[in-house]
């Protein structure tokens, strides 16, 4: 696969990562948090931990979209399923969100709730037309890259004048996420970050300038790191070298897809369509101002919370689940009493471990083997055997 | 939230579509979100959808910055973890 | 014998209640397709049963049994039909036996065209034909319509397992090595090609395939072969995690020598999935002892079956039973038994 193969190769991997190595400087820390959660999943899959020196700790961000889904909105979407009968399609990752009382997408539907997976966005509207006598609600989350699609559509609902077809809309922005990080960094126990792994594709979106105001504000280097393991060393690389440096600049790796100003198409749409929420109620981060989006009076008709008189209704995270702290980098999956036992990717308790670039749930399926320190006084990490 | 893929365009369809192949792999995508689509371009697909396009001077760039930067190292503390 | 001698019309006809109520109408169905497509001595006998005189060659027989729901039901490279046939023969061979006879049972929904399901039995037949498995005995029954998927197949096969042979699960050892018989997720990605919402435009075909034959000469070749399985439902990664749970060893493998073909790999990489974890139907996975991988290579790579076949990893020490895998980047990560059902991701 071309631009993709490539961006695998181990020689270079290895050139990299001796590179690092010898680049940080003793004495010094590089906690580096990656924000977005493909690169979570790129992290672990391809064992990249294995190929960094202990000195660089990588924190894994809240950029999961299905990981800070509140259980609240999957309540209500089972509710419109279940109650109002419609057609609900989601993207398969929120099938399994463990919602109140046990339930998820999946079993609602194994009660015979009409929930149906889509592959795209797109999926959701040719249901719709193929059923003009069902109303159909699509399940829209995700942070900026799956934002335009779900603009796409509703678009184009308007363009066919559809009348049974609507979007229950829980899109949230990276730039608010990271704010409140860092915002809540002079918190007991808040974890100190020295560097942000930027998302690869909400920047092909957004662009890097949004970056720039961060970098400044909270003086911390972003490097906007390519979506393939290569990608993520070299970024890795750069951050070592602005840390060492102490310089606090948005640096471009992925310049094959991202520039500066971003897919202004794109963006014109969302904001033809969409429209910022006040505050968003996150898992893990709580409330959030202007960290959500919603979908504008002139769309009203294809708003399902408007169509539904839908009403959220804020529920409480399972006793156990750590997902909160997990989410904002304050603890490992290996820290969560849960882990493991109570919770595992079978049975989920809280969503890191249900999508399976969740830190738990990563960590679960892919490093577990790996015993990582609980504190941050120890370096080295062990393997099993 | 970024599952995406680089593939290149083979067919031009109506309607903001176009044909892609990735790895002999065929699949239909809307091209509603990018412009000025032409013939063996390559675009970032994420869900249906193609969300950019890959530049491939950039990408030929980045991938001599690998080698590159991977032969930084100081020679005189060779601390290799691999 | 004779009943009424009206031929069934496969063309326009359907399946109604009465070809599974035991009167003529299902007399006619099982003389007129079944019967006629499997045609064997056995079926034409007509009895309930088959007879047939022990085999000779070993002192235990083996008996596997499979049912069959796919949906689709004919796809790239097969149907449910042949599928049923494939599948029961290679759950014999991977006991290590070689099959002998089939039996298969059949849920018909009402109204599936009988187009459709004489379809499927002629591929059945062709299939049992190739592979030197008679289907000798079997069962019709219909359900009333939206209480089956259109047909659901079972089938149950007997085989025989000559002396010497000890093929097991939990004979994984350390030092053992890991083979599997060729490329990894074909079947899998040919069925997701045609469903709603995955559909894409590929060469992918289904890998559906009797093994039997290339088990026989691989247990010529090494007959202390230690283990073996079919990496169906849950691919390659689970019939590891099986092994190694079953033997109480764990396992390093090598991403780099896991053969895949690049569309397949390319299909995984658009729909979020695992290929370690789609769905083979015509490989296996063997583990033999150190010295005799290379000569079981050979044997494999020199039968039709077993052309890609590889080595891909190694048993090893390890009391959490862990499947580990060097990743082609060089690090590694774990492959972990699969949770619910393989979802496509997008993030």
């Amino acid at each position: 696969m071309k631009y993709v193969d490539e961006f695998r190769d181990g020689d270079l991997a290895r050139g990299l990562a001796r590179t690092i190595a010898a680049e940080v400087q003793p004495g010094r820390s590089y906690r580096l948090m990656e924000f977005c959660g493909g690169h979570t999943h790129a992290i672990s899959r391809y064992g990249l931990l294995d190929l960094l020196p202990p000195a660089v700790r990588m924190i894994h961000g809240p950029g999961c979209p299905v990981c800070v889904l509140p259980i609240g909105r999957i309540d209500s979407a089972i509710e419109l399923a279940q109650q109002h009968g419609v057609i609900l399609c989601t993207y398969a990752d929120t099938l399994r969100v463990p919602a109140s009382g046990r339930s998820s997408l999946l079993k609602a539907k194994a009660q015979g709730a009409d929930i149906r997976m889509v592959y795209s966005a797109s999926d959701a509207l040719l249901i719709a037309q193929q059923n003009p006598e069902r109303e159909v609600v699509f399940f829209a989350i995700g942070f900026e890259t799956t934002t335009p699609p779900s603009a796409a559509i509703i678009k184009q609902a308007a363009r066919l004048d559809l009348t049974n077809f609507s979007v229950y809309c829980s899109h949230v922005l990276t730039p608010a996420a990271m704010v409140h990080i860092m915002e809540s960094e002079g918190q007991p126990d808040a974890v100190a970050l020295d560097g942000f792994v930027g998302p690869s594709h909400v920047s092909t979106i957004i662009g890097s300038a949004p970056y720039e105001a961060f970098a400044e504000r909270y003086r911390r280097p972003v490097v906007i790191a390519g979506f393939e393991p290569l990608d993520v060393l070299q970024s890795i690389l750069m951050l070592v070298r602005q840390i060492n440096q102490g310089r606090a600049e948005v640096e471009n790796q992925f310049i094959r897809a991202v520039t500066r100003a971003g897919n202004q198409k794109a963006q014109a749409l969302t904001a033809e369509i969409f429209e910022l929420r006040a505050s968003f109620d996150w898992r893990g981060l709580g409330e959030v101002p202007h960290s959500a989006l919603s979908i504008r009076p002139e769309y009203a008709r294809f708003d399902a919370e408007r169509r539904y008189s839908m009403v959220y209704r804020q529920v409480a995270d399972h006793k156990a689940c750590e997902c909160a702290a997990i989410l904002r980098g304050h603890k490992r999956p290996a820290d969560c009493k849960a882990f493991g036992s109570a919770c595992t990717p079978e049975h989920p308790l809280g969503a890191c471990m249900v999508s399976s670039e969740g830190a738990c749930a990563a960590h679960y399926t892919y490093g577990r083997f790996r015993v990582e320190p609980a504190t941050e006084s120890s370096t080295q990490t062990d393997l099993v055997q | 939230m970024c599952l995406a893929i680089p593939a290149r365009v083979i067919e031009l369809l109506e309607d903001d579509q176009a044909r892609i192949e990735l790895g002999g792999v065929h699949k239909v995508i809307s091209t509603a979100l990018v412009e000025d689509v032409v013939l063996g371009d390559y675009l970032i697909v994420h869900v249906g959808y193609a969300i950019g396009k890959l530049n491939p001077e950039e990408a030929a760039q980045t991938l001599a910055l690998f080698a590159e930067m991977g032969t930084d190292a100081d020679p005189a503390n060779p601390a290799a973890y691999i | 014998m004779t009943f009424d001698s009206r031929r069934i019309d496969f063309k326009q006809g359907r399946v109604d209640m009465s070809h599974g109520s035991g009167g003529r109408a299902m007399a006619q169905l099982i003389h007129q397709l079944f019967v006629a497509e499997f045609d064997n001595p056995f079926l034409r006998d007509q009895n309930d049963g088959a007879c047939f005189a022990l085999p000779s060659g070993g002192s235990r027989m083996v008996m596997a049994t499979d049912s069959h729901v796919v949906t689709p039901r004919f796809f790239p490279g097969g149907d449910i039909g042949c599928l049923s046939v494939h599948g029961t023969i290679n759950d014999v061979a991977m006991a290590g036996g070689t099959p002998l006879y089939l039996a298969a049972s059949f849920i018909l929904e009402e109204g599936l065209a009988l187009e459709e399901l004489q379809r499927i039995v002629v591929s059945m037949a062709a299939a049992a034909r190739a592979a030197g498995v008679p289907i000798v005995t079997g069962d019709t029954k219909v359900v009333e319509q939206g209480n089956a998927d259109g047909v659901f197949i079972t089938t149950t096969g007997i085989g025989m397992v000559a002396d010497g042979i000890n093929v097991s699960g939990d004979r994984a050892r350390p030092g053992d090595q890991i083979l599997v018989s060729g490329t990894m997720g074909d079947h899998g990605v040919a069925i997701m090609s045609l469903r709603e919402n995955l559909t894409f435009e590929t060469t992918i075909r289904s890998d559906t395939a009797a093994l039997h034959t290339l088990v026989a000469a691989m247990l010529t070749e090494v007959p202390d072969l230690h283990c073996l399985r079919d990496p169906t439902r849950g691919g390659l990664a689970t019939v590891l995690n099986e092994f190694a749970s079953q033997s109480g060893v764990g396992m390093r493998l090598f991403e780099k020598q896991i053969p895949i073909r690049s569309e397949v790999a390319a299909a995984c990489e658009l729909l979020g999935l695992d290929p370690l974890y789609v769905a083979n139907e015509g490989k296996l996975v063997a583990i033999c002892a150190p010295q005799d991988a290379e000569r079981l290579l050979a044997v494999m790579r020199a039968h039709p079956q077993g052309g890609e076949a590889a080595i891909v990893g190694e048993v090893i020490e390890d009391p959490h039973g862990f499947v580990q895998m060097e990743t082609v980047f060089g690090g590694r990560r774990m492959v972990d038994w699969l949770s619910g059902e393989q979802l496509p991701r997008i993030c």
